[in-house]
């Protein structure tokens, strides 16, 4: 098992952890229906970092994600958000960390239809009851290049433009990291494509700190680093990843999956 | 597709419990009223047929019994008794009897209270007045009473009892405590029974009867003994009927008076159901929506648009089947419950089991299956118009909703017309017109609610502009989910609209009567008490007198008055002795002088002299009813004010031509300060009799006003009903909102949103809905009232319209407290909803 303290990070010169999971468990159901989806992961994610997840289905990639973002309980072990503990938290601190500290990007249904593009946006800082810092509010919605479509709603977005909106969001509040589930899942290749270069660009550029959980090789190429995960075991870690790297690191996945 | 309507119909059990919660209501209160007034009736058939069990034959006085041939005496009794058949007769008398209870009040009520005489047989029974304790009476001073009224008396056997008849107060000692199952004792009346001397004195004339009861020795033709009885007996002098004739009368009369509160009730039922009907569509259209791939997966596969409707109208029969089978399981709680509440409020309903008649119960299931059906049909026509390739679409989002301009078109048609018919009704002058005006209020009604999706916007914006700074995020997001479908909002907040639309018109049409009778009595009163007599009998010229003397009395001014004609028109003339008459009342004369009203002068109103074409000086033929005339000249003209309205003259001018010389009324005025215990020294000076009635203002107030609140109150229980399926409506609403928008409830939690915000906005939907439908309700309710109450006003010229705000604005805190509680459970359910789960549910 490698260790991410193990390698040097060239974009990430203050070196601070994000988010962190030590020795963190997930088990649903109980006696015969019981499943271990996470299996005693360690695991960290640094700032400034772009962070693919990848892993066949069931290989508890999504309930890593859950576990660290604060959506889901952990069964032992410990997740972190910065230094701060996610199972000594309530409910209700939980979502207020979510919603100062965390966004996210869904695979789909990411926007209230009722509201505008760029009240979907503020959301999370209305319900915080914060105002918007304007020039940097200015600064996403150019990187994602929605300027022109703000007063549009959802419905009259397309699908790229819709996600866009969605990234924007989690951008716009300026949060310590940013959590994104399958976020091309439902876009065609193009759409994709630029979607993923605002997230590196947001990396980049602005700063982020972004954490995708991906199936899709050519999606894991834009991060700065992929983990792999298989039975709830991070299995592997790739930095500097190519999408065919990837996608060879992924066939051994089905292969074994075949035999066994 | 019989199968599939019953497979949708369970999968959506708990989805569907709310509408059939509103049909079941609605049906329970159908089938309550039928099976009420069945009982009721059978109930009060069964009672009368007890009664006049042994009646053979009735005998009563003519109306000429004052002549001495004519007297239903003890001749008639013994040449009635003499007829062969005629097992026994039972000469009876009845009248009005006041006994007076601890406070010197009459024990039983107004109407209630009556007397009779004791009729023992050989053995010193009377069958009808069974004695509990102690014996008849047999004497004079002697008195038995029922024993409610001796339990109020406070008075045990060998006590006095004191009581009046007409006139002053007497005395008798208390001998026996008789039961009775007269209705009119068990609804709050008194009996007194005396011997049979005494009642004829005190009640009647002394040897004559009110009524014979003859029965029949066993095997003897009624109709046969009945025409002999009316031979035997001379012609028109008496009223003669058989038991049977008896029993037909009274059986139409129940009838006539159960249907009528059957009719009543029904008419609230039914808008109870047509409440009821919007929840119904409202749902069906929302599950129509959500099943939308599905109905296009049984279009793909090859079932017909007119399959589809069938399934759907199949699957409203059977929602409407089960909730009505159970609405009428509630209906018999709701007939045991309305004999329970219309009893405490005082009516005197016999018991009797409840009659379940087969009519009743395929009435209230048709009303209920046809009443779910019709409500599902426009739904059913939307499923139908689904094609086949939906099922193949990944419509994530609901079609845009159709465009509302037909429906708005339409809505300002039917709203424009309603206005037009009631800003018509305005200017009628008589108060025939009452058909158009209930058209005209159904036609607004009908508009305003096919308008309501228009109109939901601007209030919905109004609303949280008004109350954004207060509920931040969750009023925004509030806001945009309650006009995310505006048909579905107006719908909601549509059937809650009828109820209050009704209940406000109601109640401002009620408050401006009660304001107008309470005007017409008392404004121009400036006495503290009002002296009268219970049984309107009048009162003796002394009392005025004794009253006078009281300590603590200013004035005691006694009225009577006289009806006369003058040219064919019918008015009153008020005698009393005008110079103190100013200290009781608000008497302003207007011209001549009240010094010069003498005998041979009389003073008139403003008004009556405008009327007559009269000023000082002109004369004023009077004919009276005792065929005297009276030509006196006009002496002062007085403003026209509600204590003496047409004429006041003196007492010498008008006595001569009373029957008896007794006052209408004694006006009390009490010495500054002195009211508050006047009341009590009036009735002890005046020897504690209860005929006596003493009031204040206040119960005057009341007194005139108390039949109309009464009305109202059970007006608010019956659209009560129409209200909470309205709020069942709310709740079923909410309910679907919540499950159509899980998904997004799950993205906003897992972006921030405490759960107490997604509580509250759920919550302040729900008050927005229930807002609107309230505030459109009130309007319509304020509008209808305005515009009718001039029918009112035409024959009620003291009727004007007073808007009780404050009452009105408790209406709207109960809409406001309605959105919050209809809000709380599917607020609840959505903030307990598991994020994960929700983001990813279809």
């Amino acid at each position: 098992m490698s260790h991410a303290a193990a390698f040097p990070l060239a974009q990430a010169p203050t070196g601070a952890v994000a988010a962190r999971a030590t020795d963190l468990s997930k088990v649903y159901g109980q006696g015969e229906t019981r499943v271990t989806a996470l299996d005693s992961v360690s695991v960290e994610f640094r700032r400034g970092e772009f962070t693919a997840i990848m892993g066949p289905s069931g290989s508890g990639k999504s309930t890593l994600m859950h576990c660290l973002a604060g959506l889901d309980s952990v069964s032992s072990g410990s997740a972190r958000i910065g230094d701060v503990e996610l199972a000594s938290l309530g409910d209700r601190q939980l979502t207020r960390l979510r919603r100062d500290r965390i966004g996210f990007v869904f695979q789909a249904f990411n926007l209230l239809p009722t509201l505008t593009a760029l009240e979907n946006i503020t959301l999370p800082m209305d319900i915080a009851g914060r105002k918007p810092d304007k020039q940097w509010l200015d600064m996403v919605v150019d990187t994602v290049g929605l300027s022109g479509r703000l007063a549009h709603r959802p419905s009259q977005l397309s699908g790229g433009q819709q996600q866009r909106v969605a990234v924007a969001r989690a951008l716009a509040a300026r949060p310590e990291i940013i959590f994104a589930d399958e976020p091309t899942g439902n876009l065609d290749s193009r759409s994709g494509a630029e979607l993923l270069g605002f997230l590196h660009e947001s990396v980049r550029a602005l700063r982020q700190t972004i954490v995708m959980v991906t199936h899709d090789p050519v999606a894991a190429s834009y991060a700065d680093r992929v983990i792999f995960l298989a039975d709830g075991r991070i299995v592997d870690e790739m930095r500097e990843p190519t999408a065919d790297a990837v996608l060879d690191r992924m066939k051994r996945f089905d292969a074994k999956g075949r035999t066994s | 597709m019989f199968r599939t309507a019953l497979r949708n119909l369970l999968a959506h059990k708990t989805r569907l419990m709310m509408t059939a919660l509103a049909v079941l209501l609605g049906t329970a209160f159908v089938s309550g009223t039928l099976v009420f007034s069945d009982s009721v009736g059978s109930a009060y058939r069964n009672k009368m047929a007890k009664s006049l069990d042994d009646v053979a034959v009735s005998v009563t006085a003519g109306r000429s019994a004052l002549k001495e041939k004519d007297a239903l005496d003890s001749r008639v009794v013994e040449s009635v008794r003499a007829l062969p058949g005629v097992a026994s007769v039972r000469p009876s008398v009845s009248g009005t009897v006041m006994v007076a209870d601890k406070q010197n009040n009459p024990a039983g009520s107004e109407w209630g209270s009556s007397g009779a005489n004791f009729v023992p047989g050989a053995n010193g029974k009377d069958s009808r007045y069974p004695i509990v304790k102690g014996r008849g009476p047999t004497a004079e001073g002697e008195i038995v009473l029922d024993a409610k009224t001796a339990a109020k008396t406070g008075a045990e056997v060998g006590d006095t009892v004191r009581l009046a008849v007409d006139g002053p107060v007497m005395t008798k000692k208390l001998v026996g405590i008789a039961e009775t199952d007269d209705p009119k004792v068990s609804a709050g009346g008194s009996l007194a029974l005396f011997d049979t001397a005494t009642a004829q004195k005190l009640l009647g004339t002394p040897g004559q009867f009110s009524e014979l009861i003859v029965t029949a020795t066993p095997g003897t033709d009624q109709q046969k003994l009945t025409a002999k009885v009316r031979e035997t007996l001379p012609k028109d002098a008496f009223r003669t009927q058989s038991g049977k004739e008896l029993a037909a009368e009274e059986s139409k009369a129940i009838d006539k008076e159960t249907s009528s509160i059957r009719n009543t009730f029904l008419a609230f039922a039914g808008i109870a159901l047509f409440v009821g009907v919007f929840i119904i569509a409202n749902t069906f259209t929302m599950l129509i929506a959500q099943r939308s791939r599905e109905i296009a997966l049984l279009r793909a596969v090859g079932a017909s648009r007119r399959q589809v409707v069938r399934s759907v109208l199949i699957e409203a029969g059977l929602l409407g089947l089960v909730a009505s089978a159970a609405g009428f399981v509630l209906g018999l709680g709701v007939a045991t419950g309305l004999r329970a509440v219309l009893n405490s409020a005082g009516a005197s309903l016999p018991d009797g089991p409840l009659v379940i008649e087969p009519m009743s119960v395929l009435t209230a299931l048709g009303v209920g299956v046809v009443v779910t059906v019709l409500a599902a049909w426009l739904p059913s026509r939307k499923a139908a118009k689904i094609a086949p390739v939906e099922a193949l679409a990944a419509a994530e989002q609901p079609p845009a909703p159709r465009g509302l301009l037909l429906r708005n078109a339409l809505g300002a048609v039917l709203t424009a017309a309603g206005v037009a018919i009631m800003l018509y009704i305005t200017t009628l002058k008589d108060s025939g017109g009452l058909e158009i005006a209930m058209a005209g209020s159904a036609l607004t009604m009908a508009g305003v609610i096919v308008l309501a999706p228009l109109l939901s916007r601007p209030f919905v914006h109004l609303f949280a502009k008004a109350t954004g700074r207060l509920t931040g995020i969750s009023g925004k997001l509030a806001k945009e989910n309650a006009l995310r479908n505006p048909r579905r909002t107006a719908a909601t907040a549509s059937a809650l609209m009828i109820g209050l639309s009704l209940i406000t018109g109601l109640t401002v049409v009620a408050v401006s009567a009660d304001q107008g009778v309470a005007k017409m009595g008392q404004q121009d009163l400036t006495a503290d008490y009002k002296v009268t007599s219970a049984n309107f009998g009048g009162l003796s010229p002394d009392i005025a007198k004794t009253l006078a003397k009281e300590p603590g009395v200013t004035a005691a001014v006694p009225l009577r008055s006289v009806g006369f004609q003058s040219s064919n028109q019918p008015a009153l003339a008020y005698a009393a002795d005008i110079p103190s008459l100013g200290e009781v009342a608000d008497l302003r004369f207007v011209s001549g002088s009240p010094a010069d009203v003498r005998k041979g002068t009389v003073a008139v109103s403003d008004q009556y002299a405008k009327d007559h074409g009269l000023k000082v000086g002109s004369p004023l033929p009077m004919d009276f009813y005792d065929g005297e005339k009276a030509t006196p000249k006009v002496a002062a003209v007085y403003a026209k004010n509600d204590v003496v309205s047409a004429v006041l003259a003196t007492p010498s001018l008008l006595d001569p031509h009373l029957e008896k010389v007794r006052d209408d009324e004694v006006l009390v005025k009490a010495a500054p300060g002195k009211a508050g215990e006047l009341r009590a020294k009036i009735k002890e000076t005046l020897g504690g009799n209860p005929l006596i009635k003493v009031q204040s203002q206040e119960d005057l107030r009341r007194s005139e006003a108390g039949s109309i609140d009464d009305i109202l109150y059970l007006m608010y229980g019956l659209l009560g009903m129409a209200v909470v399926i309205a709020v069942v409506g709310v709740v079923n609403t909410l309910a679907m909102s919540v499950f159509e928008r899980t998904r997004e409830i799950g993205m906003l939690r897992a972006i921030g949103l405490a759960r107490t915000g997604v509580k509250q906005m759920v919550r302040l939907e729900s008050v927005m809905i229930a807002m609107f439908g309230a505030v459109l309700g009130v309007g319509v309710g304020i509008f209808l009232a305005w515009s009718g109450g001039h029918l009112v006003r035409s024959s009620f010229p003291q009727y004007e319209m007073v808007v009780p705000w404050a009452r009105i604005a408790v209406f709207l805190l109960i809409a406001l407290a309605v959105g919050v509680l209809a809000a709380v459970w599917p607020a609840r359910r959505a903030a307990r909803l598991n994020m994960l789960e929700s983001i990813g549910a279809q």
